[in-house]
């Protein structure tokens, strides 16, 4: 089937919509935009190396995570701003997510906030706006971080020998961080906007993303992954430096998995899905 | 759409940095131990304790134990009250192992895909590797397999230490006991053999669910659910249930534990968490290693010994009358009110010469 035909497909289904929609007119119009637009930054499409995330192994040994090039092949939509605790308190108010554990209110970012929370905002903001709003990747996370990306703190390889080398390498890489902790969430734009016009990365609130933990054992080679054991009861968490979460973890002090420095905060920030041919076509209607 | 496994498994990845040429000091290499007899033990639950020799035969063996961590609600008193508890092999506590001094303690431990929580486990035995914890961790979906060479005598906590959330994985329930025994069995304090009939093993729990605004426990649908709310408990250090082996009355009536008069019994005593002071009512503990370490002459005739919260002891105890004991932490309340008692039931003949009734109650004479 061509892309044409596609098209004109949609378009078929497009006016069956109309039609059919044409009963509920007043309705749609009675639909007011429950909240603000949040400002968004485009990504456009790029490659970069993306260090992965998760715990390596190679011959039993913990490894440094493989820097796969990564490929963005469409540009994607990205909050400019973490969510803020007054969007997200609309939310709470509309039964759509739990309370934050941190609910100031105002501008400022929202903290206390769990995977599941962040998953549940998502959906309510997706419902009201009629978009589909959604966590980043790890992957897209990391690539519009861009040069404010970290990743995980690195203690390179094991020495099969004597795993305490890594033990001890890893702890002086954190300390050398020499970062205290920083647990007021700042206005928006406090930390400034990256290169690609992001604001506030790597500040002191760390995001939630969708990429899952993963276990994976790397091939002797170091070419390939011979398995993976992947717990989406965990998820990545970017920030100042990448770590790990139980999905109903708030506060990344106590609940960490992460050795060392824990996020001073857990927010996040979302990104809208590209919509499909079949929601462009409406658009272009007027109809959505 | 692409999983996040299968992009893993389908990306070709760059080779990271060459390895380092590592020049180290001479360090010390695990002794072959391929040579060494193997013995496989099954694990049974508390209070008893599988079978073992109490003087080693032979020379060094590598012991090997299976576990799988259970994650599961767990009744903890008679008005049904439900943890969302994390269990080594399923009971709270975890199993005890039992080695002997020079023996290595091979535990594969298994954390079974349908579990919501990566584990791991810290032996209090071991040395190194923060107790093996930082070699252990497993997620749901994996199993690892840890040795250690057993080179103390004693009787150790083992625990769950999985970073940033070991209280509650301990307050959950995952901790257990290790004991390793001399080779030649265990010494009173005039260094002269002693042996034991019976063993049991009593862990203690403390537990700390949240309440509603009645008063009543809450019952969590998941592990993640009832997070947020025991950690508020759980700060407050006071818990809502002490208990020997994970439930109040666990070791009491049918269940309540046996001796004979004349049989020599060793209770040992293990909290991950909370120090607790066992107290056998009605009896003592003869020889008592208080910190659970046989290489130090064990305490006599105690009325009461003291646990460290993330220690074990042990008791030795002859009884020398027949009835009801009762075996409580002596706090009283929490024995009475929150769960801590056991009771022996010991069956025999009665010793007049160590206590008679000299007058029954009756009326206060009044001349």
């Amino acid at each position: 089937m061509s892309f044409r035909q596609l098209a004109v497909m949609s378009c078929v289904a497009a006016a069956v919509i109309t039609v059919a929609s044409a009963g509920g007119a007043d309705r749609a119009e009675d639909r007011q935009p429950p909240i603000a637009m949040v400002e968004t930054v485009m990504i456009t499409p790029g490659s970069f190396r993306h260090p992965q995330p998760g715990e390596f192994l190679r011959d039993g040994h913990p490894a440094a995570a493989p820097q796969a090039l990564a490929k963005i092949p469409h540009p994607f939509e990205i909050m400019k701003y973490q969510v803020s605790s007054t969007a997200y308190g609309r939310c709470v108010e509309a039964l759509g997510c739990g309370p934050a554990d941190a609910a100031k209110g105002g501008d400022r970012p929202v903290t206390g906030v769990s995977h599941i929370d962040a998953e549940a905002y998502a959906a309510w903001y997706s419902d009201v706006t009629g978009d589909t709003w959604r966590l980043p990747t790890d992957l897209e996370w990391a690539f519009a971080a861009s040069e404010r990306f970290r990743g995980d703190i690195e203690a390179g390889e094991a020495d099969p020998s004597n795993p305490a080398q890594r033990w001890l390498a890893l702890y002086r890489a954190e300390s050398e961080l020499d970062r205290r902790p920083d647990p007021e969430a700042r206005a928006p734009g406090s930390f400034g906007t990256n290169s690609k016009g992001v604001a506030d990365i790597a500040g002191n609130v760390w995001e939630w993303t969708s990429t899952c933990y993963a276990n994976a054992t790397l091939s002797t080679d170091g070419e390939g992954v011979d398995s993976v054991v992947e717990n989406c009861g965990v998820h990545v968490v970017e920030g100042f430096h990448r770590t790990y979460m139980s999905n109903f973890i708030r506060d990344g002090k106590s609940g960490g998995c992460a050795v060392g420095t824990p996020p001073d905060n857990l927010g996040f920030r979302l990104v809208r899905q590209e919509p499909g041919l079949g929601r462009v076509v409406l658009r272009f209607l007027g109809i959505s | 759409m692409l999983t996040r496994r299968e992009a893993l498994m389908g990306t070709a990845m760059a080779a990271a940095a060459a390895a380092t040429v590592s020049v180290l000091p001479a360090m010390a290499a695990a002794k072959d131990v391929t040579g060494l007899p193997r013995v496989k033990v099954n694990l049974i639950a508390p209070p008893f304790v599988h079978a073992h020799d109490q003087v080693a035969k032979g020379g060094p063996t590598v012991v090997e134990f299976t576990m799988k961590i259970e994650e599961k609600p767990v009744v903890i008193d008679g008005e049904g009250t439900t943890l969302r508890g994390m269990t080594f092999d399923g009971s709270i506590p975890g199993p005890m192992m039992v080695v002997h001094e020079g023996d290595y303690l091979e535990l594969t431990l298994v954390n079974p895909e349908t579990n919501e929580m990566p584990h791991n486990i810290d032996f209090h035995a071991a040395t190194g590797a923060l107790g093996g914890g930082a070699l252990t961790n497993v997620n749901p979906g994996e199993q690892v397999t840890l040795r250690f060479k057993a080179t103390r005598t004693g009787t150790f906590v083992y625990h769950c230490a999985p970073e940033g959330m070991i209280p509650w994985h301990v307050i959950s329930g995952m901790s257990g006991t290790v004991m390793v025994l001399p080779r030649d069995g265990l010494k009173n304090d005039e260094g002269e053999p002693v042996r034991y009939d019976r063993i049991y093993y009593v862990g203690e729990n403390e537990f700390y669910i949240p309440r509603h605004e009645t008063g009543a426990f809450k019952k969590y649908e998941s592990l993640g659910e009832s997070y947020d709310e025991t950690m508020t408990v759980m700060r407050g250090l006071i818990p809502t249930h002490v208990v020997f082996n994970g439930a109040v009355g666990s070791l009491t009536g049918e269940n309540a534990l046996k001796a004979k008069v004349g049989e020599t019994v060793l209770m040992v005593h293990s909290q991950a968490n909370r120090d607790t002071r066992p107290h056998l009512i009605g009896g003592h503990g003869d020889y008592v290693w208080e910190q659970g370490k046989f290489a130090n002459p064990p305490a006599k005739d105690l009325e009461t010994w003291f646990i460290r919260g993330g220690s074990a002891g042990a008791a030795l105890y002859t009884f020398l009358q027949p009835g009801i004991y009762a075996y409580v932490n002596h706090n009283l309340i929490e024995a009475v009110e929150l769960g801590a008692t056991a009771h022996f039931t010991v069956e025999g003949e009665w010793d007049d010469d160590l206590m008679k009734q000299v007058a029954a109650p009756g009326p206060i004479p009044t001349n």
